[in-house]
């Protein structure tokens, strides 16, 4: 039995000013598939997982998610996808805890102490909730963000550079929620440089060449994006 | 009504969180209101009669400041597309923000009213009447001040351009507040007051409504 196509791009592309950073990207995930998308910096992958997101628009081609016009439908596709992207989406005045429960009011979930702090348990920040982001590591804004991202309960998440900042417990805390979300079927997508972390944690992979998409399927046949340099790149544990 | 309750909540949070940066801009409004009266003079009468422009210049003045502040904390991790994308209503973010601006400018206005009694000599005993002028006026602010400073908050220049285009904007605002705000300290022989705080309110309805409708083209791409 065939699944569900959970992302369908066809004919993809943005630009920025005069410089195409997408262009004709076309490309389909099924539902629950874990993909890992790289390519050289610059290469348009953030610009990818913004348009999927609805955070930005393509300029030409449609995305659908779920079956879902990210174009006609975005309020909808929005309920479905959840963004971990460079930016973290913080209020850095904000106390961890206040941080998620501003956003568990915005989604109607529960916005009290203790659900909250399970939340942090699950990225290690359960003893900082009372901190103020400002007083944060990038590394552990990293990981308020990817429990952020967990509270939205979204069908498809996409994780622009999830090892970003983290230490190698922290590597580990994300390929442990990659497994977790694998198992509850979630479909994810997810940037990373770290090729041969995601040949191993992912079924399928997007390679992105100066815009353009240079290979996809499966992520361990996928080849090495980065040349004889990036294979050198600590993956941390 | 939730986005917009919660963004109400969200936004005075950060306010209470950012109290320095209030008492700061107080400051500024205040050392506005010092250096307009060092421009007329020690001639009293001329203070008292001018006391109502210069209170709102200042207040005009600082709440460009406290405008553009209500958006860097939303431009910093780009925490606004975040609520954007949960999804969060535009149009709730804008009012929740709109609101906790009002009150924020006209907490601002009612702290200034003493700086300007003391500095002027100009008092009124119609303190009731005077709130409501400063809360329609600010309210005027503020309505097109969170649109416009949205909508510069994510170019370079935003703290020249944020100004250049309210300014001309509020200038009724600005026109029916000195004229009410005069009338309530100098006195009202002829009933005025009615007209130009209908005006207030009018100008406050018309960009309430406006706002609410354009916040989402503004901060959507």
């Amino acid at each position: 039995m065939s699944r569900m196509i959970a992302v369908a791009a066809s004919g993809v592309c943005r630009r920025y000013g005069r410089r195409w950073a997408l262009t004709d990207v076309t490309f389909e995930v099924p539902e629950g598939a874990l993909v890992m998308v790289t390519g050289r910096n610059g290469s348009g992958k953030s610009t990818l997982l913004r348009i999927l997101a609805t955070a930005i628009r393509a300029d030409r081609g449609t995305v659908r998610i779920l079956d879902l016009d990210v174009r006609e439908d975005r309020d909808s596709v929005r309920r479905k996808v959840a963004l971990l992207g460079h930016r973290t989406h913080l209020y850095e005045p904000l106390t961890a805890l206040e941080n998620l429960a501003a956003r568990a009011r915005f989604l109607g979930a529960d916005p009290r102490r203790g659900p909250l702090l399970s939340r942090l348990e699950e990225v290690g920040l359960a003893d900082r909730g009372d901190d103020p982001v400002q007083a944060f590591s990038a590394g552990m804004r990293q990981r308020l963000a990817l429990a952020s991202v967990l509270q939205q309960q979204a069908r498809v998440v996409l994780l622009d550079e999830p090892y970003g900042h983290l230490d190698p417990p922290g590597f580990l805390l994300v390929d442990g929620l990659l497994q977790r979300l694998r198992r509850e079927g979630t479909t994810v997508l997810m940037a990373t440089h770290l090729v041969n972390r995601g040949r191993n944690l992912c079924d399928r992979g997007l390679v992105l060449e100066a815009g353009r998409l240079a290979y996809a399927g499966t992520a361990a046949q996928m080849p090495q994006p980065l040349g004889a340099d990036g294979a050198g790149f600590a993956e941390g544990a | 009504m939730k986005d917009l309750l919660a963004a109400l909540r969200k936004d005075l949070l950060l306010q209470w969180r950012g109290r320095a940066q209030v008492i700061a801009i107080f400051a500024f409004g205040a050392a506005a209101l010092l250096l307009f009266s060092f421009a007329i003079g020690p001639d009293s009468a001329a203070l008292r009669e001018h006391a109502a422009g210069f209170l709102w210049l200042g207040l005009l003045l600082a709440s460009t400041l406290a405008l553009a502040e209500s958006f860097e904390r939303e431009m910093e991790e780009q925490a606004l597309e975040g609520l954007l994308l949960l999804p969060a209503s535009p149009r709730g973010l804008y009012y929740g923000k709109a609101l906790a601006n009002w009150a924020h400018l006209a907490l601002l206005g009612v702290a200034l009213v003493p700086v300007m009694v003391v500095l002027y000599d100009a008092g009124t005993l119609r303190l009731f009447s005077l709130v409501g002028v400063i809360l329609l006026g600010t309210a005027g602010l503020s309505a097109p001040g969170t649109l416009y400073a949205a909508m510069t908050s994510q170019t370079r220049a935003r703290q020249t351009l944020l100004p250049l285009l309210l300014f001309p904007l509020v200038v009724p605002v600005l026109l029916a507040a000195v004229k009410a705000t005069s009338l309530l300290i100098l006195g009202d022989p002829m009933g005025q007051l009615r007209p130009w705080t209908t005006l207030l309110a009018a100008f406050g309805v018309i960009h309430w409504s406006i706002g609410g409708l354009l916040f989402g083209r503004v901060v959507e791409d």
